[in-house]
């Protein structure tokens, strides 16, 4: 089972309640950390990784000998990333080419092949009791979401997959969230918190997700949210209270869990009640 | 020789356009006929990405052998410096006419390297 957790507000508590959930599954759990720009599940773990390996996106390489002139693979690129000068001068923009392959057939003379070009790394730890896989765009590459797409085919059948989404709603956002069988959505009772969390729903509800929300730092005034959710028929499945004790674990590096470890019961309640078993 | 100037219009009268890959036109002055030719870049106004690159291309397609612009990005630079095309800067809101008077006094440099970052207008 696929369960992604997201937000539209940064800041939120996605990776607190990620952590939390993957510490409560334990071995059972694979926790995915999806947020490739600015990853940070491994921040709470005392752990290097046991393994890493490289993200690659497939480009083309020209063979200049072959190479007539003829522009083709130029004009076919919808990306722009191929300029065709002549004279056997071809330029190749590898930050703007999306990997479609479409100039490899366009090409009369079989002068393009597909190479390999590395644009971020995947990282594997385990500790806490659970295993995390964290993606890394590399600094200079425009594009997180081939990282991510290869990041969560590392997602396993017999486990519960957990995919810590970026903020937003924008591309990274959906590639995350897509093929999840359930969303958490986590929100704020703000204005800010309620706003965003309102284009997550519109969002999730184009993707046709379900989703369930959990309210952090509830306070008390979230009759904002609670309206919103009714409104909508979206569950409030939990609310972590707003309190120091876990603002200062946080503050710390720590992870939920180990601040309020009597939270893991209503995490193993809300795990029950979105189907996992 | 040639020089394509990115313009707002068609003819060397109008403003150029400081831009040189959403620019919508090149005028392009041949030096020895002083004859002008409009090469149409609409094309690239609402291209998402690579509209310098194309431009680029499309300069090198003229035979120009230099472009006066108002600002050139890191990828046509590089697309243009391979075509062996030099970059001169008019350095303000000038005409076509103006800025060839400019040029032909000598008052325009190349530059070389880019003068601004991508998607910067």
């Amino acid at each position: 089972m696929n369960i992604a957790i997201a937000s539209g507000k940064g800041g939120t508590g996605k990776t607190t309640v990620s952590l939390a959930l993957a510490e409560t599954l334990g071995s059972r759990a694979r926790l995915l950390d999806c947020d490739v720009e600015e990853p940070n599940c491994h921040l709470f773990l005392d752990a290097e990784p046991i393994r890493r390996e490289e993200v690659q996106i497939s480009v083309p390489e020209f063979d200049r000998e072959r190479c007539t002139d003829c522009g083709a693979c130029a004009r076919v690129c919808n990306f722009h990333a191929i300029a065709a000068l002549g004279k056997k001068k071809i330029l190749f923009f590898p930050e703007l080419c999306h990997s479609c392959g479409g100039c490899l057939p366009a090409c009369p003379s079989g002068a393009i092949r597909e190479v390999m070009h590395r644009i971020g790394r995947l990282e594997f730890r385990r500790a806490a009791g659970f295993e995390l896989v964290t993606g890394v765009v590399d600094v200079g590459y425009p594009m997180a979401v081939p990282v991510i797409r290869d990041l969560k085919k590392q997602a396993l059948s017999d486990k519960t997959n957990l995919f810590d989404s970026p903020p937003g709603t924008a591309c990274p956002m959906v590639a995350t969230v897509r093929g999840a069988d359930y969303v958490l959505l986590v929100t704020e009772p703000t204005p800010f918190g309620l706003h965003d969390l309102e284009l997550a729903c519109d969002t999730l509800e184009a993707l046709n997700l379900r989703c369930g929300v959990i309210v952090n730092r509830a306070d008390g005034h979230g009759g904002e949210v609670e309206n919103f959710c009714r409104g909508r028929d979206i569950p409030i499945l939990m609310e972590i209270p707003f309190s120091r004790k876990i603002a200062e674990g946080y503050s710390s590096g720590k992870r939920l869990l180990e601040c309020a470890p009597e939270l893991k019961l209503e995490f193993e309640r809300l795990l029950a009640e979105i189907g996992v078993k | 020789m040639k020089i394509a100037l990115t313009s707002r219009g068609r003819s060397l009268d109008v403003l150029l356009d400081t831009r040189f890959g959403r620019a919508p036109y090149f005028v392009v002055y041949d030096t020895v006929s002083k004859e002008t030719e409009a090469v149409e870049n609409i094309q690239n106004l609402n291209a998402v990405q690579g509209a310098g690159i194309q431009a680029a291309t499309t300069v090198a397609k003229t035979g120009a052998e230099a472009v006066i612009s108002g600002h050139c990005g890191p990828k046509a630079f590089r697309v243009l410096q391979a075509a062996g095309i030099k970059v001169y800067l008019s350095g303000g809101a000038l005409t076509g006419t103006e800025a060839l008077r400019r040029f032909e006094a000598g008052d325009l440099k190349p530059i070389d390297t880019a003068d601004v970052e991508g998607h910067w207008a």
